[in-house]
């Protein structure tokens, strides 16, 4: 079957790797005509993300000998999307990226059958993404890549205490900003995985609302503030109406209510770019990172597929501005990681701790950088919401909880915690540990005990 | 011939994200470019699709190939169908899909050929990048755009490396874009305008709202002149006279009537900026070096604008500038009320404005002194011309505002790297006896299967069978090729090995992986904006890893 496409000198490229090995193959690697077969006929590989990325990966595996390829993409497609999604033309914007990016690759590349999918990865479940043999996440999104990464982590399977080799879908990831980028190698349970290494991302930039408000200084201040302040109180184009970054006309309302704020504290450099840049909190992007991150997981993918050569080990760092700099390190695996240890995690308050603590601790700690942690207990059997956000009528009727302490909330020490939160499938169970404040020593403070 | 029309899409809206790191002037230079290919194969294409794409001007693909069934599969430019046609041609018609603003242009002839027939060709190009070239080619090349002075961009693909070599005599840089840069305040050396606005500001009579939101920039200045009233005017130098100054600012914060100090940000803020902002003032070693470069000392009518304005900054540096560079005039934002921070912006705005005027006025009166009254190249979006001519208000003061962080590239010629005699032997002997595995290995390895080329007309490795054959051979060329080059050492085995078994392949992943790399620095070239590699860069795609030498 794999041949029915092929020309005369097709694979020549690849198979110079394929079938012969080297000083530097992965040792179980065992060079053969058959390797190429399987990358073509059983392989099936699940790219995420049809952006910047993902279009370079649908044109690097299809290039490297892989055709079962599946893209996951919710966007469609932007002009200012044009400058490096080389499979896209000024005719497909406002079409789904999957769809395009698909037919695309599918038509110039024979023999490749990439499938579309033109959803958000949370509209999937575990049966899903467990058909797949690797998985390369080609995102923007921190949020979605824990949450891929939580899926894979969900997946594996223990036996007395064992992990399950086979259950193991190797994770590549990549990701770029302006001239930088980074490209990383995850085997779910046995490297560190995206959680364990959450410090390497840094934190969001937000300005503190009062000086929004108050003392604004520079052009961005007044530009949050028309964002944040005055146009749910104005509503310029309707009630209930959001700010869609990509419509002129609401840009050009910001962009003038930005300037009076600016004239009158005197604040100078607010221009149109400005102005979307942070409405819409646009990273700058070029085609040429993304092209060097993209093939770099793309040869990451092919060593894992093949075994051709040992896997990147884990972690490589990219920038450009200066010269091209690399650099490549081994990223620990955390042993008390919250998704990928199997370590019990424990949540340590006071009995005079409110709930909104517990809450605010998940959000702010370093370890756990959640977004909108939802928090379920049981008790005698039966489930109890103890808070949740996302739900609106289940978060009216549990917000009075969050001024309660853990002791009027009737929680005791060793109960289980179940946190549900965006960055993860599915939710974390935590023991809470309720010391008295004679335990909690001064240098104790909320951390996960091991 | 693919000649196209622009796309009619509005190009701040199209090139937006890439607007953000090199602005409209960037892409201005962008737009006037023509960049020439020679060879369309994998490699090649990625590079040219990742200039396409930001919108060069135009593109030019020499290529005296056909196509063939192993190009088609490793190249997404080429389709199965056009197998046997021109490599050129072909490349040049899908690759002119990616932007209606870019013009395509193609010669179905070899490089080999063009050299021998018209030299000249290539002079009109703005850089020129060369793929799979053998060496005599490569040189005869090189020194027609060394001649003039035509950056050339060698790049290879093998196996899972991937090589790259700029040659440009001299490439300027204005806007460098440091990632991490320091701030310009100048606390060491408070200036006439800074000293006025900080002493004009009396902590003690300030409210309680006034006292906590004065810019810590100011708190430091004020602590810092107190200090320096007890130690003979200097500025703390050291790790302890820094936490003395600490203790000092923490000491002023103020206290309520209980004595409980108050949340004061900004005082937190002065302590925290303590090691980083209280820094001596001094020139960059990279600026001195162009001070005393020959170009910056001996200025004449045929001088870059780049080194008009150099010396036009050196001579205020040793003039008004009283030893240091013109003030950048931007601070970083703090805590503070509105007002205080726009005041004591301004205040670093002026003095960097009053700067500007004075290495205008030495600009234009070198260019006077040096009869340079035609306009030196200007861009025209770029510039609002003064009357005075020749050099625009706007690139004075974008070099002024860069002055800390201007660079100069000077690459060896390829000539220079091949001659026996000027070989960089020392580089390449510290890699060739490095203990653990070495990237740079590599490139004695490119020259080695050159060498083998050279001998047996084809690479090693090109059929299965030839592969342990052909690694005591290879191995018997690169004892040739170092001893040439006067070095005793060998490769390792395990490299030579390596080698053999990639065959001279060119896998797509590492072709797309140096497209992106390859058509940065081209960006990097014809921009004149951030630091392009001097002079090799080799990248290992086993391990992902890479580095950079000057051969």
């Amino acid at each position: 079957m794999s041949g029915d496409m092929d020309w005369s000198g097709r694979w020549n490229h690849i198979k110079r790797l394929l079938e012969r090995t080297g000083p530097f193959a992965h040792p179980d690697f065992e060079p053969s005509s058959e390797i190429l077969g399987f990358m073509q006929d059983s392989c099936k590989i699940l790219v995420i993300g049809a952006g910047g990325l993902g279009c370079e990966l649908l044109k690097d595996l299809a290039l490297m000998g892989f055709r079962d390829i599946h893209v996951i993409d919710m966007d469609t497609i932007d002009v200012s999307n044009l400058n490096r999604q080389f499979l896209f033309r000024p005719k497909d914007v406002g079409s789904p990226k999957a769809d395009v990016a698909a037919t695309f690759v599918n038509a110039r590349v024979p023999g490749c059958k990439v499938t579309a999918h033109y959803a958000k990865i949370q509209d999937y479940d575990e049966p899903f993404y467990s058909g797949f043999h690797i998985l390369v996440c080609g995102l923007d999104s921190i949020v979605a890549r824990r949450w891929i990464n939580g899926m894979l982590i969900g997946l594996l399977r223990y036996e007395d205490g064992q992990l399950d080799q086979s259950s193991i879908i190797p994770l590549v990831d990549g990701g770029t900003e302006g001239f930088k980028g980074n490209a990383r190698v995850v085997l779910p349970g046995m490297t560190a995985c995206v959680e364990c290494t959450l410090d390497l991302y840094p934190p969001q930039i937000n300005f503190p609302l009062c000086t929004i408000a108050h003392t604004p200084r520079l052009p961005e201040h007044c530009i949050e503030y028309v964002r944040i302040l005055l146009w749910p109180k104005e509503e310029p184009f309707g009630a209930g109406v959001g700010i869609d970054g990509d419509d002129p006309k609401h840009i050009n309302w910001i962009l003038q209510k930005s300037q009076d704020r600016a004239e009158e504290y005197n604040i100078i450099g607010i221009t149109y770019r400005l102005t979307q840049g942070v409405v819409k909190r646009i990273i700058p992007a070029v085609a040429s990172t993304n092209a060097v991150i993209a093939a770099a997981c793309a040869t990451e993918v092919f060593k894992l597929a093949s075994s051709c050569c040992q896997p990147l080990n884990n972690y490589m760092n990219f920038n450009d501005t200066e010269g091209v700099y690399t650099y490549t390190f081994e990223a620990q695996k955390r042993e008390d990681c919250l998704l990928c240890s199997n370590a019990p995690q424990t949540l340590t308050f006071t009995e005079s701790d409110k709930l909104q603590d517990v809450i605010t601790f998940l959000i702010e700690s370093n370890t756990y950088q959640m977004k909108s942690p939802g928090i379920t207990t049981s008790a005698h059997g039966k489930n109890k919401t103890l808070y949740m956000q996302t739900v609106k009528s289940i978060e009216e009727r549990t917000r009075e909880n969050l001024k309660k302490t853990l002791k009027e909330l009737g929680l005791r020490s060793g109960q289980e915690l179940y946190v549900a939160d965006v960055t993860t499938p599915s939710a974390v169970t935590f023991t809470l540990n309720l010391a008295s404040h004679m335990e909690m020593g001064a240098d104790s403070e909320n951390t996960v005990a091991n | 011939m693919a000649e196209t029309k622009g796309s009619g899409l509005d190009k701040n809206n199209k090139y937006d994200r890439q607007l953000r790191l090199w602005g409209d002037h960037g892409q201005s230079a962008l737009e006037a470019a023509r960049v020439c290919l020679i060879n369309a194969t994998a490699t090649g294409t990625e590079i040219l699709k990742n200039v396409i794409l930001p919108g060069i001007g135009s593109f030019t693909i020499v290529d005296g190939h056909k196509v063939r069934g192993e190009d088609v599969g490793n190249n997404f430019f080429l389709l199965a169908d056009s197998i046997g046609k021109s490599r050129a041609q072909v490349a040049t018609e899908l690759l002119g899909e990616l932007n209606d603003d870019v013009t395509g242009n193609f010669v179905e002839e070899s490089v080999e050929t063009l050299l021998e027939s018209n030299p000249d060709y290539f002079s009109t190009f703005s850089v020129v990048v060369a793929i799979n070239l053998h060496e005599k080619a490569l040189l005869q090349l090189g020194g027609v755009l060394w001649e003039k002075n035509i950056p050339l961009l060698v790049c290879r693909c093998y196996g899972f490396i991937g090589y790259l070599r700029l040659a440009v005599r001299e490439h300027t840089i204005v806007e460098s874009h440091p990632d991490s840069a320091l701030e310009d305040l100048r606390l060491d050396r408070p200036f006439p305008g800074l000293q006025t606005f900080c002493d004009s500001l009396n902590m003690e009579t300030m409210t309680k709202k006034e006292h906590g939101h004065t810019p810590w920039l100011v708190l430091l200045y004020k602590y810092v002149q107190e200090w320096k009233k007890t130690h003979d005017g200097q500025i703390p130098k050291n790790y302890k006279e820094k936490n003395m100054l600490k203790e000092m600012i923490r000491k002023g914060i103020r206290q309520n009537e209980e004595g409980v100090p108050e949340l004061e940000e900004n005082f937190d803020e002065a302590v925290t900026h303590v090691n980083s902002a209280l820094v001596t003032t001094r020139i960059p070693s990279e600026v001195q070096a162009l001070f005393d470069d020959p170009c910056c000392t001996n200025i004449n009518s045929e001088s870059k604008t780049f080194w008009i304005l150099c010396r036009a900054l050196h001579d205020f540096v040793h003039n008004e500038g009283n030893g240091d560079l013109p003030l950048r005039g931007t601070i970083p934002d703090m805590t503070s009320d509105s007002e205080r921070y726009i005041q004591l912006q301004n205040v670093y705005r002026e003095q960097a404005a009053t700067d500007m005027t004075a290495i205008r006025n030495r600009v234009h009166a070198l260019l006077q002194s040096l009869g340079r009254d035609e306009p030196v190249f200007v861009d025209p979006k770029v510039s609002h011309s003064s009357p005075c001519g020749a050099v625009s208000d706007n690139e004075i003061k974008t070099f002024c505002r860069n002055a800390a962080f201007l660079r100069l590239v000077r690459c060896r010629s390829l000539a220079e790297e091949y001659g026996t005699n000027t070989v960089n032997k020392d580089e390449l002997n510290m890699h060739l006896e490095s203990e653990e595995g070495d990237d740079l290995l590599f490139y004695i390895l490119l020259r080695g299967v050159d060498r083998f080329y050279d001998e047996y007309n084809r690479y090693p490795g090109r059929d299965n069978s030839d592969v342990e054959p052909d690694i005591p051979k290879l191995k018997t060329c690169l004892t040739k090729l170092l001893h040439d080059w006067g070095l005793s050492g060998t490769v390792k085995e395990d490299y030579i090995h390596e080698m053999c078994r990639y065959g001279a392949s060119e896998v797509h992943s590492i072709a797309s992986y140096m497209g992106g790399v390859v058509a940065q620095e081209v960006i990097k070239i014809l921009t004149t904006q951030f630091v392009p590699i001097n002079n090799t860069y080799v990248y290992n795609g086993f391990l992902q890893t890479s580095t950079t030498v000057q051969l």
